[in-house]
Protein backbone atom coordinates (compact mmCIF):
# COMPACT_ATOMS: atom_id res chain seq x y z
CA UNK A 1 0.00 0.00 0.00
CA UNK A 2 2.94 2.70 0.66
CA UNK A 3 6.64 3.01 -0.22
CA UNK A 4 8.78 1.13 0.66
CA UNK A 5 10.20 1.45 4.46
CA UNK A 6 13.41 3.20 4.90
CA UNK A 7 14.62 1.65 8.41
CA UNK A 8 13.28 -0.82 10.76
CA UNK A 9 13.23 2.79 13.51
CA UNK A 10 11.07 4.74 10.75
CA UNK A 11 7.20 2.59 10.25
CA UNK A 12 5.68 5.78 8.78
CA UNK A 13 7.37 5.89 5.15
CA UNK A 14 4.36 8.27 4.00
CA UNK A 15 2.50 11.28 5.11
CA UNK A 16 -0.62 10.55 6.76
CA UNK A 17 -1.56 13.85 7.60
CA UNK A 18 -0.74 15.17 4.98
CA UNK A 19 -2.53 12.35 2.20
CA UNK A 20 -5.77 13.14 4.44
CA UNK A 21 -5.75 16.75 3.97
CA UNK A 22 -4.96 16.67 0.19
CA UNK A 23 -7.44 14.12 -0.74
CA UNK A 24 -10.14 15.86 1.66
CA UNK A 25 -9.58 19.07 -0.69
CA UNK A 26 -10.06 16.62 -3.60
CA UNK A 27 -13.17 15.13 -2.04
CA UNK A 28 -15.26 18.81 -1.29
CA UNK A 29 -14.05 19.28 -4.64
CA UNK A 30 -15.64 16.37 -6.06
CA UNK A 31 -19.30 16.74 -4.01
CA UNK A 32 -19.13 19.75 -5.17
CA UNK A 33 -19.05 18.99 -8.96
CA UNK A 34 -21.38 16.22 -8.57
CA UNK A 35 -23.64 18.52 -6.88
CA UNK A 36 -23.53 21.29 -9.60
CA UNK A 37 -23.60 18.56 -11.83
CA UNK A 38 -26.72 17.02 -10.78
CA UNK A 39 -29.37 19.33 -9.59
CA UNK A 40 -27.99 22.72 -11.65
CA UNK A 41 -27.59 20.59 -15.01
CA UNK A 42 -29.45 17.54 -15.24
CA UNK A 43 -32.18 17.80 -12.69
CA UNK A 44 -32.54 21.86 -13.11
CA UNK A 45 -33.95 22.38 -9.65
CA UNK A 46 -31.21 24.73 -8.51
CA UNK A 47 -31.46 27.84 -10.31
CA UNK A 48 -28.84 29.43 -12.13
CA UNK A 49 -29.90 32.81 -10.80
CA UNK A 50 -32.05 33.48 -7.59
CA UNK A 51 -33.67 36.79 -7.29
CA UNK A 52 -34.82 36.43 -3.82
CA UNK A 53 -30.87 35.23 -2.66
CA UNK A 54 -29.18 38.85 -1.06
CA UNK A 55 -25.96 39.94 -2.54
CA UNK A 56 -23.50 38.52 -0.56
CA UNK A 57 -25.05 35.28 -1.36
CA UNK A 58 -24.24 35.66 -5.17
CA UNK A 59 -20.95 36.88 -3.84
CA UNK A 60 -20.16 33.87 -1.61
CA UNK A 61 -21.75 31.39 -4.39
CA UNK A 62 -19.35 32.57 -6.59
CA UNK A 63 -16.36 32.26 -4.70
CA UNK A 64 -17.63 28.52 -3.43
CA UNK A 65 -17.93 27.73 -7.18
CA UNK A 66 -14.71 28.53 -8.17
CA UNK A 67 -13.35 27.11 -4.73
CA UNK A 68 -14.94 23.65 -5.16
CA UNK A 69 -13.38 23.63 -9.15
CA UNK A 70 -9.54 24.27 -7.84
CA UNK A 71 -10.13 22.45 -5.23
CA UNK A 72 -10.53 18.86 -7.53
CA UNK A 73 -7.54 20.60 -9.87
CA UNK A 74 -5.09 21.35 -6.61
CA UNK A 75 -6.08 18.56 -4.63
CA UNK A 76 -5.76 15.71 -7.42
CA UNK A 77 -2.17 16.99 -8.32
CA UNK A 78 -1.16 17.80 -4.50
CA UNK A 79 -2.20 13.61 -4.71
CA UNK A 80 0.17 13.24 -7.34
CA UNK A 81 3.04 15.53 -6.07
CA UNK A 82 2.68 13.25 -3.26
CA UNK A 83 2.73 10.11 -4.52
CA UNK A 84 5.98 11.32 -6.81
CA UNK A 85 7.56 11.62 -3.51
CA UNK A 86 6.49 8.48 -1.88
CA UNK A 87 4.81 10.10 0.68
CA UNK A 88 0.90 8.91 -0.10
CA UNK A 89 -0.79 6.99 2.30
CA UNK A 90 -3.70 5.74 0.50
CA UNK A 91 -5.99 4.47 3.40
CA UNK A 92 -6.00 7.43 5.12
CA UNK A 93 -6.28 9.61 1.59
CA UNK A 94 -9.48 7.29 0.84
CA UNK A 95 -10.82 8.43 4.12
CA UNK A 96 -10.26 12.15 3.31
CA UNK A 97 -11.97 11.84 0.41
CA UNK A 98 -14.99 10.69 1.97
CA UNK A 99 -14.62 13.23 5.03
CA UNK A 100 -14.21 15.90 2.53
CA UNK A 101 -17.42 15.07 0.45
CA UNK A 102 -19.33 14.66 4.16
CA UNK A 103 -18.23 18.10 4.97
CA UNK A 104 -18.81 19.64 1.87
CA UNK A 105 -22.52 18.43 1.46
CA UNK A 106 -23.26 19.17 5.37
CA UNK A 107 -21.50 22.50 4.50
CA UNK A 108 -24.13 22.99 1.82
CA UNK A 109 -27.09 21.89 3.29
CA UNK A 110 -27.06 23.83 6.44
CA UNK A 111 -25.15 26.63 5.76
CA UNK A 112 -25.86 27.55 1.96
CA UNK A 113 -29.41 26.63 2.10
CA UNK A 114 -30.47 27.38 5.25
CA UNK A 115 -28.64 29.80 6.97
CA UNK A 116 -27.00 31.94 3.70
CA UNK A 117 -30.08 30.81 1.74
CA UNK A 118 -28.58 30.96 -1.54
CA UNK A 119 -30.62 28.83 -3.00
CA UNK A 120 -32.98 25.74 -2.14
CA UNK A 121 -32.59 21.92 -3.02
CA UNK A 122 -36.19 22.17 -5.22
CA UNK A 123 -38.91 25.16 -5.56
CA UNK A 124 -42.25 24.35 -5.13
CA UNK A 125 -42.35 21.38 -2.97
CA UNK A 126 -42.00 20.99 0.75
CA UNK A 127 -38.42 21.13 1.20
CA UNK A 128 -38.54 19.17 4.92
CA UNK A 129 -38.00 15.97 2.97
CA UNK A 130 -35.17 17.48 0.80
CA UNK A 131 -33.36 18.70 3.63
CA UNK A 132 -33.61 15.96 5.52
CA UNK A 133 -32.02 13.38 3.07
CA UNK A 134 -29.69 15.73 2.16
CA UNK A 135 -28.11 16.40 5.39
CA UNK A 136 -28.52 12.85 6.05
CA UNK A 137 -26.66 11.66 3.21
CA UNK A 138 -23.71 14.02 4.20
CA UNK A 139 -23.96 12.30 7.37
CA UNK A 140 -23.63 8.78 5.92
CA UNK A 141 -20.47 10.22 4.45
CA UNK A 142 -18.91 11.60 7.37
CA UNK A 143 -19.82 8.05 8.87
CA UNK A 144 -17.74 6.06 6.06
CA UNK A 145 -15.16 8.52 6.07
CA UNK A 146 -14.71 8.14 10.14
CA UNK A 147 -14.70 4.81 9.85
CA UNK A 148 -11.87 4.56 6.81
CA UNK A 149 -9.61 6.79 9.40
CA UNK A 150 -10.10 3.95 11.99
CA UNK A 151 -9.02 1.46 9.30
CA UNK A 152 -6.09 3.55 8.55
CA UNK A 153 -5.12 4.09 12.01
CA UNK A 154 -5.66 0.32 13.04
CA UNK A 155 -3.25 -0.66 10.44
CA UNK A 156 -0.51 1.71 11.04
CA UNK A 157 -0.40 0.50 14.42
CA UNK A 158 0.01 -3.20 13.32
CA UNK B 1 -38.47 42.25 -26.28
CA UNK B 2 -36.63 44.56 -29.15
CA UNK B 3 -35.87 43.14 -31.92
CA UNK B 4 -32.05 42.54 -33.65
CA UNK B 5 -33.38 45.23 -36.00
CA UNK B 6 -32.91 48.22 -33.63
CA UNK B 7 -29.13 47.22 -33.88
CA UNK B 8 -26.50 49.44 -34.52
CA UNK B 9 -26.31 51.71 -37.91
CA UNK B 10 -23.53 49.16 -39.30
CA UNK B 11 -23.14 45.62 -40.41
CA UNK B 12 -20.11 44.74 -38.77
CA UNK B 13 -16.40 46.03 -39.34
CA UNK B 14 -16.81 46.91 -43.29
CA UNK B 15 -13.31 48.46 -43.91
CA UNK B 16 -10.44 45.96 -44.01
CA UNK B 17 -12.43 43.12 -42.79
CA UNK B 18 -9.68 40.36 -43.72
CA UNK B 19 -6.85 43.04 -42.01
CA UNK B 20 -6.80 40.88 -38.72
CA UNK B 21 -6.25 37.60 -40.98
CA UNK B 22 -3.33 39.21 -43.11
CA UNK B 23 -1.88 40.20 -39.52
CA UNK B 24 -1.96 36.79 -37.95
CA UNK B 25 -0.93 35.06 -41.02
CA UNK B 26 2.28 37.30 -41.26
CA UNK B 27 2.76 36.83 -37.36
CA UNK B 28 2.33 32.89 -37.99
CA UNK B 29 4.78 33.27 -40.92
CA UNK B 30 7.35 34.93 -38.74
CA UNK B 31 6.98 33.05 -35.80
CA UNK B 32 7.89 29.62 -38.29
CA UNK B 33 10.48 31.46 -40.01
CA UNK B 34 12.22 32.66 -36.93
CA UNK B 35 11.67 29.11 -35.54
CA UNK B 36 13.13 27.16 -38.68
CA UNK B 37 16.34 29.26 -38.53
CA UNK B 38 16.72 28.57 -34.63
CA UNK B 39 16.64 25.02 -36.30
CA UNK B 40 19.38 24.96 -38.74
CA UNK B 41 21.56 26.82 -36.63
CA UNK B 42 21.72 23.90 -34.74
CA UNK B 43 19.87 25.73 -31.11
CA UNK B 44 16.52 23.62 -31.76
CA UNK B 45 13.00 24.75 -31.60
CA UNK B 46 10.59 22.59 -30.15
CA UNK B 47 8.21 21.28 -32.23
CA UNK B 48 5.58 21.60 -29.60
CA UNK B 49 5.97 25.20 -29.41
CA UNK B 50 5.45 25.80 -33.21
CA UNK B 51 2.75 23.23 -32.98
CA UNK B 52 0.85 25.54 -29.92
CA UNK B 53 1.70 28.65 -31.87
CA UNK B 54 -0.14 27.57 -35.35
CA UNK B 55 -2.78 26.04 -32.43
CA UNK B 56 -3.44 29.97 -31.15
CA UNK B 57 -3.09 31.32 -34.82
CA UNK B 58 -5.53 29.11 -36.48
CA UNK B 59 -8.19 29.39 -33.29
CA UNK B 60 -7.62 33.43 -33.69
CA UNK B 61 -7.49 33.36 -37.66
CA UNK B 62 -11.29 31.15 -36.91
CA UNK B 63 -11.86 34.16 -34.51
CA UNK B 64 -11.58 36.95 -36.46
CA UNK B 65 -12.66 35.41 -39.96
CA UNK B 66 -15.26 38.16 -41.24
CA UNK B 67 -18.33 35.82 -41.57
CA UNK B 68 -17.95 34.86 -37.71
CA UNK B 69 -17.10 38.25 -36.68
CA UNK B 70 -20.35 39.46 -38.38
CA UNK B 71 -21.79 36.90 -36.26
CA UNK B 72 -20.43 37.59 -33.11
CA UNK B 73 -21.94 41.27 -34.26
CA UNK B 74 -24.96 40.60 -33.85
CA UNK B 75 -25.58 37.67 -31.34
CA UNK B 76 -24.30 38.14 -28.02
CA UNK B 77 -23.74 34.03 -27.59
CA UNK B 78 -21.32 34.61 -30.13
CA UNK B 79 -19.38 37.59 -29.25
CA UNK B 80 -18.81 35.78 -26.15
CA UNK B 81 -17.77 32.33 -27.48
CA UNK B 82 -15.27 34.98 -29.34
CA UNK B 83 -14.47 36.78 -26.06
CA UNK B 84 -13.59 33.20 -25.13
CA UNK B 85 -11.77 32.08 -27.93
CA UNK B 86 -9.82 35.39 -28.39
CA UNK B 87 -9.34 36.51 -24.77
CA UNK B 88 -8.69 32.59 -23.10
CA UNK B 89 -7.82 29.59 -25.30
CA UNK B 90 -5.63 31.59 -28.28
CA UNK B 91 -3.63 33.67 -25.88
CA UNK B 92 -2.82 30.22 -23.82
CA UNK B 93 -1.22 28.57 -26.55
CA UNK B 94 0.24 31.83 -27.78
CA UNK B 95 1.96 31.78 -24.13
CA UNK B 96 2.80 28.14 -23.80
CA UNK B 97 4.42 29.12 -27.46
CA UNK B 98 7.59 31.27 -26.01
CA UNK B 99 6.85 33.87 -28.44
CA UNK B 100 9.12 36.59 -26.10
CA UNK B 101 12.09 33.99 -26.25
CA UNK B 102 12.32 33.25 -30.36
CA UNK B 103 11.99 36.98 -30.77
CA UNK B 104 15.04 37.19 -28.30
CA UNK B 105 16.88 34.60 -29.79
CA UNK B 106 16.01 35.86 -33.30
CA UNK B 107 17.01 39.18 -33.76
CA UNK B 108 20.53 40.81 -33.44
CA UNK B 109 22.27 40.98 -30.45
CA UNK B 110 21.34 45.52 -29.79
CA UNK B 111 17.81 44.47 -30.71
CA UNK B 112 17.63 41.76 -28.24
CA UNK B 113 18.77 43.67 -25.68
CA UNK B 114 16.25 46.78 -25.99
CA UNK B 115 13.83 44.23 -26.33
CA UNK B 116 15.29 43.05 -22.83
CA UNK B 117 15.31 46.20 -21.17
CA UNK B 118 11.86 46.92 -22.56
CA UNK B 119 10.67 43.84 -20.75
CA UNK B 120 12.15 45.63 -17.62
CA UNK B 121 10.39 48.52 -17.88
CA UNK B 122 7.99 49.77 -14.88
CA UNK B 123 4.62 49.67 -17.73
CA UNK B 124 5.65 46.11 -18.57
CA UNK B 125 6.19 45.00 -15.39
CA UNK B 126 2.42 46.66 -14.33
CA UNK B 127 0.66 44.77 -16.87
CA UNK B 128 2.44 41.51 -16.58
CA UNK B 129 2.38 41.04 -13.00
CA UNK B 130 -0.15 38.69 -12.27
CA UNK B 131 -2.16 41.07 -9.95
CA UNK B 132 -2.19 44.41 -12.96
CA UNK B 133 -2.94 41.62 -15.47
CA UNK B 134 -5.90 40.55 -13.45
CA UNK B 135 -7.05 44.21 -13.40
CA UNK B 136 -6.41 44.96 -17.23
CA UNK B 137 -8.27 41.41 -18.06
CA UNK B 138 -11.34 40.78 -15.67
CA UNK B 139 -11.60 44.68 -14.60
CA UNK B 140 -12.00 45.16 -18.67
CA UNK B 141 -14.78 42.84 -18.85
CA UNK B 142 -16.45 44.67 -16.16
CA UNK B 143 -15.82 48.12 -18.08
CA UNK B 144 -16.76 46.20 -20.86
CA UNK B 145 -20.37 44.75 -20.16
CA UNK B 146 -21.80 46.68 -17.27
CA UNK B 147 -21.34 49.89 -18.49
CA UNK B 148 -23.01 51.62 -22.41
CA UNK B 149 -19.06 50.76 -23.92
CA UNK B 150 -20.33 47.53 -24.87
CA UNK B 151 -23.04 49.29 -27.11
CA UNK B 152 -20.58 51.64 -28.62
CA UNK B 153 -18.28 49.45 -29.57
CA UNK B 154 -21.01 47.65 -31.47
CA UNK B 155 -21.32 51.26 -33.32
CA UNK B 156 -17.87 52.55 -33.76
CA UNK B 157 -15.54 50.15 -35.39
CA UNK B 158 -12.22 51.65 -34.17
CA UNK B 159 -13.77 50.72 -31.03
CA UNK B 160 -14.64 47.28 -31.70
CA UNK B 161 -11.12 46.35 -33.20
CA UNK B 162 -9.81 47.51 -29.89
CA UNK B 163 -12.12 45.80 -27.60
CA UNK B 164 -10.96 42.63 -29.61
CA UNK B 165 -7.28 43.95 -29.53
CA UNK B 166 -7.74 44.18 -25.62
CA UNK B 167 -9.31 40.90 -24.73
CA UNK B 168 -6.06 39.39 -26.18
CA UNK B 169 -3.62 41.21 -24.85
CA UNK B 170 -4.88 41.55 -21.85
CA UNK B 171 -5.33 37.55 -21.95
CA UNK B 172 -1.80 36.60 -23.21
CA UNK B 173 -0.75 38.69 -20.33
CA UNK B 174 -2.88 37.12 -17.60
CA UNK B 175 -1.88 33.67 -18.46
CA UNK B 176 1.84 34.52 -19.08
CA UNK B 177 1.54 36.19 -15.61
CA UNK B 178 -0.11 33.19 -14.01
CA UNK B 179 2.56 30.94 -16.00
CA UNK B 180 5.37 32.89 -15.50
CA UNK B 181 6.84 30.76 -18.36
CA UNK B 182 7.99 29.59 -20.49
CA UNK B 183 9.09 33.01 -21.52
CA UNK B 184 11.00 34.31 -18.81
CA UNK B 185 8.52 36.62 -16.51
CA UNK B 186 9.95 39.66 -14.83
CA UNK B 187 8.39 38.66 -11.74
CA UNK B 188 9.53 35.77 -9.07
CA UNK B 189 6.35 34.82 -7.56
CA UNK B 190 5.29 31.80 -5.84
CA UNK B 191 3.09 29.08 -7.36
CA UNK B 192 0.70 29.82 -4.04
CA UNK B 193 0.34 33.82 -4.80
CA UNK B 194 0.19 32.94 -8.64
CA UNK B 195 -3.01 30.47 -7.81
CA UNK B 196 -4.14 32.68 -5.23
CA UNK B 197 -4.58 35.96 -8.08
CA UNK B 198 -6.17 32.75 -10.41
CA UNK B 199 -8.72 32.06 -7.96
CA UNK B 200 -9.73 35.53 -7.43
CA UNK B 201 -9.49 36.31 -11.21
CA UNK B 202 -11.92 33.16 -11.68
CA UNK B 203 -14.11 33.90 -8.94
CA UNK B 204 -14.96 37.85 -10.37
CA UNK B 205 -15.10 36.58 -13.90
CA UNK B 206 -18.40 33.74 -12.49
CA UNK B 207 -19.70 36.73 -10.74
CA UNK B 208 -19.71 39.26 -13.54
CA UNK B 209 -21.55 36.15 -15.23
CA UNK B 210 -24.20 35.87 -12.54
CA UNK B 211 -24.75 39.63 -12.75
CA UNK B 212 -25.08 39.79 -16.78
CA UNK B 213 -27.83 36.85 -16.36
CA UNK B 214 -29.60 38.08 -13.26
CA UNK B 215 -29.56 41.77 -14.28
CA UNK B 216 -29.59 41.47 -18.37
CA UNK B 217 -26.45 43.51 -18.90
CA UNK B 218 -25.22 44.81 -20.85
CA UNK B 219 -28.46 47.28 -21.20
CA UNK B 220 -29.48 48.73 -24.96
CA UNK B 221 -27.96 46.49 -27.07
CA UNK B 222 -31.42 44.96 -28.49
CA UNK B 223 -30.29 41.51 -27.56
CA UNK B 224 -33.43 39.52 -26.09
CA UNK B 225 -33.36 38.52 -22.86
CA UNK B 226 -32.89 34.77 -23.34
CA UNK B 227 -29.93 35.71 -25.83
CA UNK B 228 -28.08 37.82 -22.86
CA UNK B 229 -28.72 34.98 -20.34
CA UNK B 230 -27.57 32.36 -22.63
CA UNK B 231 -24.44 34.68 -23.20
CA UNK B 232 -23.98 34.95 -19.56
CA UNK B 233 -23.93 31.37 -18.80
CA UNK B 234 -21.55 30.80 -21.24
CA UNK B 235 -19.01 33.03 -19.97
CA UNK B 236 -19.84 31.51 -16.58
CA UNK B 237 -19.14 28.00 -17.82
CA UNK B 238 -16.90 28.45 -20.41
CA UNK B 239 -14.58 31.06 -18.56
CA UNK B 240 -14.74 28.34 -15.90
CA UNK B 241 -13.22 25.37 -18.37
CA UNK B 242 -10.46 28.03 -19.61
CA UNK B 243 -9.46 29.02 -16.18
CA UNK B 244 -9.61 25.56 -15.08
CA UNK B 245 -7.38 24.94 -17.85
CA UNK B 246 -4.76 27.49 -17.08
CA UNK B 247 -4.46 25.91 -13.65
CA UNK B 248 -4.08 22.47 -15.26
CA UNK B 249 -1.43 23.82 -17.17
CA UNK B 250 0.15 25.45 -14.61
CA UNK B 251 0.35 22.39 -12.41
CA UNK B 252 1.35 19.81 -14.93
CA UNK B 253 4.00 22.30 -15.63
CA UNK B 254 5.03 22.06 -11.96
CA UNK B 255 4.83 18.25 -11.91
CA UNK B 256 7.20 18.56 -14.85
CA UNK B 257 10.25 19.78 -12.30
CA UNK B 258 11.71 16.62 -10.51
CA UNK B 259 10.61 16.73 -7.30
CA UNK B 260 14.02 17.77 -5.64
CA UNK B 261 13.64 21.42 -7.42
CA UNK B 262 10.03 21.01 -7.16
CA UNK B 263 8.95 24.08 -5.04
CA UNK B 264 6.80 22.87 -2.64
CA UNK B 265 3.12 24.19 -2.48
CA UNK B 266 2.77 23.56 1.51
CA UNK B 267 5.96 23.21 3.86
CA UNK B 268 7.74 20.22 3.21
CA UNK B 269 6.41 18.00 6.06
CA UNK B 270 8.18 15.15 5.41
CA UNK B 271 9.34 13.45 8.42
CA UNK B 272 13.29 12.62 8.50
CA UNK B 273 14.24 9.10 9.23
CA UNK B 274 16.64 10.71 11.99
CA UNK B 275 13.41 11.88 14.15
CA UNK B 276 10.49 10.34 15.80
CA UNK B 277 8.10 9.69 12.83
CA UNK B 278 4.91 10.66 14.72
CA UNK B 279 4.93 15.14 14.60
CA UNK B 280 3.08 16.60 17.23
CA UNK B 281 -0.41 17.17 16.00
CA UNK B 282 -1.05 20.63 15.21
CA UNK B 283 -4.42 21.14 16.43
CA UNK B 284 -6.66 23.56 13.30
CA UNK B 285 -6.68 23.80 10.24
CA UNK B 286 -3.96 22.67 7.77
CA UNK B 287 -4.05 26.53 6.20
CA UNK B 288 -2.22 26.97 8.99
CA UNK B 289 0.90 25.08 8.69
CA UNK B 290 1.34 26.95 5.52
CA UNK B 291 4.73 29.40 5.67
CA UNK B 292 5.42 31.26 2.86
CA UNK B 293 8.38 30.39 0.94
CA UNK B 294 10.58 33.06 -1.15
CA UNK B 295 10.74 32.16 -4.83
CA UNK B 296 15.09 31.85 -5.10
CA UNK B 297 16.51 33.89 -8.10
CA UNK B 298 18.61 30.87 -9.27
CA UNK B 299 21.51 33.04 -10.40
CA UNK B 300 21.06 36.05 -8.64
CA UNK B 301 21.96 38.04 -11.52
CA UNK B 302 19.44 40.21 -12.98
CA UNK B 303 16.23 40.38 -15.42
CA UNK B 304 18.48 41.15 -18.26
CA UNK B 305 21.38 39.51 -17.65
CA UNK B 306 18.82 36.08 -17.53
CA UNK B 307 17.42 37.38 -21.30
CA UNK B 308 21.20 37.54 -22.74
CA UNK B 309 22.27 34.22 -20.67
CA UNK B 310 18.83 32.50 -22.92
CA UNK B 311 19.88 34.34 -26.26
CA UNK B 312 23.08 32.33 -25.74
CA UNK B 313 21.44 28.99 -24.26
CA UNK B 314 21.55 26.44 -27.04
CA UNK B 315 18.46 24.99 -25.81
CA UNK B 316 15.85 26.57 -23.71
CA UNK B 317 14.48 23.92 -21.03
CA UNK B 318 11.00 22.82 -21.52
CA UNK B 319 7.81 24.65 -20.08
CA UNK B 320 9.38 25.37 -17.03
CA UNK B 321 8.30 27.75 -13.82
CA UNK B 322 10.41 31.07 -13.04
CA UNK B 323 13.15 29.62 -11.42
Amino acid sequence: MTSPRPSPAYTKAHDARRSLWFAALAGIGVMAGIDEIVFHQLLQWHHFFDHATPGIGILSDGLLHVAELLAIVIGAFLLIDLAQRRLLATRWAWAGVFLGMGVFQLFDGIVSHKILRIHQIRYGVDLLVYDLIWNLSALGLLLIGMGLVRRARRSERR
Amino acid sequence: MHTVHTMPAHEGPTQLPWLPLILLSLLMLGYLLAAGRQRRQGNGWSGHRCALFVLGSVVLGAAVAPPVMSWAHHDLRGHMLLHLVMGMLAPLAWVLAAPVTLLLRSLPRPGARFIAVLLRSLPIRLVSHPVGAMLLNIGGMYLLYLTPLYTLSLRSEALHYWVHLHFLIAGYLFCWSILAGPDASPHRLSLRFRLGVLFLAMATHALLGKLMYGYLQPHGTGHSMEQIQAAAQLMYYGGDLAEVLLAIVLLLVWLRTPVERREPLFRAGQPSPQRPPAPPRQAGHPACTITPTPPVHASGTGYIEDMLEILHKARIPRYRLAR
